[in-house]
This record gives C-alpha cells, sequence and structure tokens, in this order.
C-alpha cells in the first residue's frame, strides 16, 4: 500500500494542498479526479519525489517511497517531448530497462526480448523500427506504456493517459492496467473525463486543494462529492443524465 | 584540379600540414559527436556560451605557463555552474542567465589576454590558426578525443535518455544534473580543442553544423553521432585545404564548407523532404 501521511505542498507561499491523508491499495486501479488545479499534478509529483514537500511523507509498506523509486514506473504527459528526437519504437521502450541496468551495463539479450514482448503487448510490433514522431497519438501513448511495462515496476502512475488518443488504444491500455491489477501492483492514474470514471477505477479519489473523498469508486462518485470538487451545475447534469438512462 | 594536387604533395614534404589535417580530423570527430547532444537537448546557445567563457581560461592557462586544457575547463564549468544556478536560484530564464554570465566571461578574458599580450596571439585564439599547431596540441587534441570517446561509449545510455527525456530519467533515480554537468566539462575540452582550428568565435559552427547536417538524414542516435563525426571531418579538411590553397583563415573556411554541406543537405535529405513541402505549400 502506497501511504500519504499529511502531506502539505506549497509554491512560494501559497499551499497547493494541506494536510493531504490518502492511500492508495495493491490490486487496484486508482483514478485521481478533480478540477484544474485541484493539486492533482502535484500529488503525483510529491509521490515521485520531484518536488519539495512542507510537510508529511510518502511511504510504500513502510518503506519511505525514496528508497523504492525504481519500483515506480511514470507514464508522463506526452506534450513536453521533442518527437522529431532521433529515436524509434523499439529503442525508447528499452530505454524502460535502463533504471534496473544502473550505469555501465548495456541492454542485452534479455532487455531486448522484454522490450519486444512488451511492444507485443500492446499490439505495436509492427511499428517498432518508427521513428516516434510518426506515430499516432493513441500509438505513441501505448509505446509510453510499453516503456513501463518493461520497467516491471510494483507502483505505476499515469498522467491523463486517455487525452487525445482513439478508442482502439484506449481499450489497449485498459487492458494493461487490468493486467497490472492482476498482479497486484499499485496503479494510478490521472483522469479527466468523469464519464467513465466508475467503468475504469476501482478506487477513486477526489481531491480539491485537499482531499474531498477517496474509497470505492462507486461509493465516492456521488452528486455531493462532485459537487464539493466541481460545481453544483456539473454534478446535476451528470447525475440527473444517470438517473435519466436508468 | 592542380591545387588539388599541389595541397597534397605539400602535404607529403610540410610537416605543419600533416600536423594540420590531423588535427583536423580529430577536432571534426570530437565536436560532431559532442555537437550531436548539443542540439538535441537544445543547448546551442548553451554551446556557444561555453566555448566563448573559456577565454578567461586560456589566458590564465598562458599567464601562468600551464595547460591550457585546465584554465579552459576550469572557466567553462565556473560559467556552467553559475549559468545553471542564476537561472535556477532567481525567475530569471535560462537563456537570458546564459547571455549574462557568458558575455561577462568573454569580456574578462579579453582583458586578461591583453595583460598577457606578449605571449598569445588574440587573432588565433578568435579565428584559429591551424596551420601552427604544435606537437603538444597534437597531443592534447589526441587526449581530448579519448576523453570524448570513452565519456560517450560509457555514458552512451544515460546521455540517450537524459537527452531525450530527463523527466523519465529523474522517475528512475538518475541524477540527471551530474550528466549535464559531465557533458558541460568534456564540452569544455572539445572547444579548447576546436579553438585550435576555427578559433573560439566559430566553436559553436564545429559543435551544431555538423550535428544539424546529420540530423536531417537519420532517425537513429547512433547513426546521427558517426555521419556528424563524418560531417565534421569532411568540413575540417576541406576548410583546410581552402585555407593553405588560397590563404583563407582556417576557422572561417572550414565552417563556410560545413555550412555548404548544411545547404545541400537541407534541400536534398528525404527526412527533411524541401521539394515536398514546398509543392504542398504551393497547392
Amino acid at each position: 500500500m502506497l501511504t500519504v501521511k499529511n502531506l502539505t505542498v506549497a509554491y512560494d507561499d501559497t499551499p497547493v494542498f494541506s494536510d493531504v491523508a490518502v492511500n492508495f491499495n495493491a490490486g487496484k486501479i486508482t483514478g485521481i479526479i478533480g478540477p484544474n488545479g485541484a493539486g492533482k499534478s502535484t500529488l503525483i509529483k510529491a509521490i515521485l519525489n520531484f518536488i519539495k514537500v512542507r510537510k508529511g511523507n510518502v511511504d510504500y509498506n513502510g518503506q519511505s517511497i525514496k528508497s523504492v523509486q525504481k519500483q515506480i514506473a511514470y507514464v508522463e504527459q506526452r506534450k513536453d517531448l521533442d518527437l522529431n528526437f532521433p529515436i524509434d519504437v523499439f529503442d525508447l521502450v528499452m530505454t524502460g530497462t535502463y533504471g534496473k541496468l544502473g550505469l555501465f551495463k548495456n541492454p542485452g539479450k534479455l532487455e531486448k526480448q522484454a522490450s519486444h514482448d512488451a511492444l507485443e503487448q500492446v499490439s505495436l510490433n509492427e511499428f517498432s523500427k518508427r521513428q516516434i514522431g510518426n506515430l499516432s497519438g493513441g500509438q505513441l501513448q501505448r509505446v509510453f506504456v510499453a516503456r513501463a511495462i518493461v520497467q516491471e515496476a510494483e507502483i505505476i502512475i499515469l498522467d491523463e493517459p486517455f487525452v487525445g488518443i482513439d478508442l482502439q488504444s484506449e481499450t489497449a491500455i485498459m487492458n494493461i492496467l487490468k493486467q497490472w491489477r492482476d498482479e497486484n501492483k499499485t496503479i494510478i492514474v490521472i483522469h479527466h473525463d468523469l464519464n467513465k470514471v466508475t467503468k475504469y477505477f476501482d478506487d477513486l479519489v477526489i481531491l480539491n486543494h485537499g482531499i474531498v473523498d477517496f474509497g470505492p469508486a462507486n461509493e465516492v462518485y456521488n452528486s455531493k462529492n462532485i459537487e464539493s470538487a466541481f460545481s453544483a451545475d456539473l454534478s446535476s447534469v451528470l447525475f440527473q443524465e444517470k438517473e435519466g438512462v436508468q | 584540379m592542380t591545387s588539388i594536387i599541389e595541397f597534397f604533395n605539400a602535404l607529403g614534404k610540410y610537416d605543419f600540414l600533416q600536423s594540420a589535417l590531423l588535427t583536423a580530423i580529430m577536432v571534426g570527430i570530437m565536436s560532431g559527436i559532442i555537437g550531436s547532444f548539443i542540439i538535441l537537448r537544445g543547448m546551442s546557445l548553451m554551446g556557444d556560451a561555453i566555448s566563448h567563457a573559456v577565454l578567461p581560461g586560456v589566458a590564465v592557462a598562458y599567464m601562468l605557463g600551464i595547460n591550457i586544457l585546465i584554465g579552459a575547463s576550469l572557466f567553462g564549468v565556473l560559467a556552467a555552474l553559475l549559468i545553471g544556478f542564476v537561472a535556477s536560484r532567481s525567475k530569471i530564464k535560462t537563456d537570458t542567465s546564459i547571455g549574462v554570465v557568458f558575455s561577462a566571461f568573454y569580456a574578462l578574458g579579453f582583458i586578461l589576454i591583453s595583460m598577457a599580450e606578449s605571449s598569445t596571439n588574440l587573432h588565433h585564439i578568435l579565428f584559429g590558426n591551424i596551420l601552427a599547431v604544435s606537437d603538444s596540441d597534437i597531443m592534447t587534441t589526441a587526449v581530448v578525443l579519448g576523453i570524448v570517446i570513452l565519456f560517450v561509449v560509457t555514458f552512451y545510455k544515460e546521455l540517450l535518455v537524459t537527452s531525450f527525456d530527463e523527466v523519465y530519467a529523474k522517475t528512475y533515480g538518475l541524477n540527471v544534473q551530474v550528466i549535464h554537468y559531465a557533458l558541460m566539462l568534456v564540452l569544455t575540452l572539445v572547444t579548447v580543442s576546436a579553438l585550435q582550428t576555427v578559433g573560439i568565435i566559430l566553436v559553436v559552427a564545429m559543435l551544431i553544423t555538423p550535428a544539424a547536417t546529420a540530423f536531417l538524414w537519420t532517425d537513429k542516435l547512433g547513426t546521427m553521432l558517426i555521419l556528424s563525426a563524418v560531417m565534421g571531418v569532411v568540413s575540417s579538411m576541406t576548410g583546410l585545404y581552402f585555407s593553405y590553397t588560397f590563404n583563407w583563415a582556417s576557422g572561417p573556411a572550414i565552417v563556410l564548407v560545413a555550412a555548404l554541406l548544411f545547404a545541400l543537405s537541407f534541400i536534398f535529405s528525404p527526412k527533411q523532404n524541401f521539394f515536398k513541402l514546398k509543392r504542398s505549400v504551393s497547392r
């Protein structure tokens, strides 16, 4: 279990959130939702040890998160990457083995086989020699998921993995997440599309400058929580629609 | 044609020309390799800055009679650290920080050089004088080439991953700062070597132009490194020929050849697709 205890993060003097306490369970896919600027990415960055926290800590099964850093795979948002970089799909996936290899060791047969297998799992083997700029958004996202596969991490964090991708890729990625869940890994997904929340996630963390609620998705995804995290308007639209369908 | 034959005859006769050719080849290789990483990391301005910032180090080395590599790398790394320090400890953007720091170093270098004037020739430092390299210069250049190749072979995967996706490298615990400053240190060493062939002002061209040309032809980093080194060598050798034959300054001659290779690649490389792009725009 990944445990966040009394976490306070602040840029300059304004805290993004204070005293956040939340658990992420192994064998569950946990979604994090909340309005823009609610602190979703900040929470992730704190877990990844990218930013200094003012107070509190994060641990994994009782160990400090820093000591298990190699057990975390992070699928970041793609927008900041140089898609013209001279690297093909296969070599990108293979960078996933670098962490475990450490310095002075180069990928060998084992690592190449793992990369090959991972690409097969996301059905992209035929693209392995393609330069990464020549892929669709969905294909590229699957490549990054394949990299996370070869990392063989226990904790996988994905930042808005379904933004701007095709349905086929979304399904393929979801299947990988479920596979990870079956392997008892801890999966954390920042998500923006409220419609699929209960379909995709076992657990849900609702964030708005602090925890609004967290727990099993079908319990905490209710009109009251959505109203307090987002707005009454949104809440009434979402939940009236739901009742209408039923 | 006769001048090319003359050039080769002279090459057989004169030691200084052989030394120049050897230096040109070695500098072409090292600047092509390191330059590839510089452009892929979006650090062209940083490359320019570091190459200028070594000037005070060169002056100090002359004054104290120590190896020029030591003086230059000291100031090169100091400038890199200072640029990083100013950018990270203030709201000033990195390119501004680079501008402030390197111009200050460069200015300091001018003053120090003028103080040490008797023993150095500013013109040669600024524009290069490949026809006057000494045996000890060649030794130094060979050592730097060895360091560059060893560095890139040993840390190839770290250089690749930090150039492409620094955030990911951080998540698995790689110390990306160490890689950055190690690259800056190697860059200063390359600068000092390239200074003999093209001079401080044009070092940046040797780092960027062959690498940019290679980038236009390939989608593989390994191939790009080799191709960039080849471009560097071809530019250096051809430039040396022009320099010898027409008595041009070696630096500008080499850099113009490199630029010409870039221009040809820009037009003809399939990756660049210049003709197709033009057609689709006009449609």
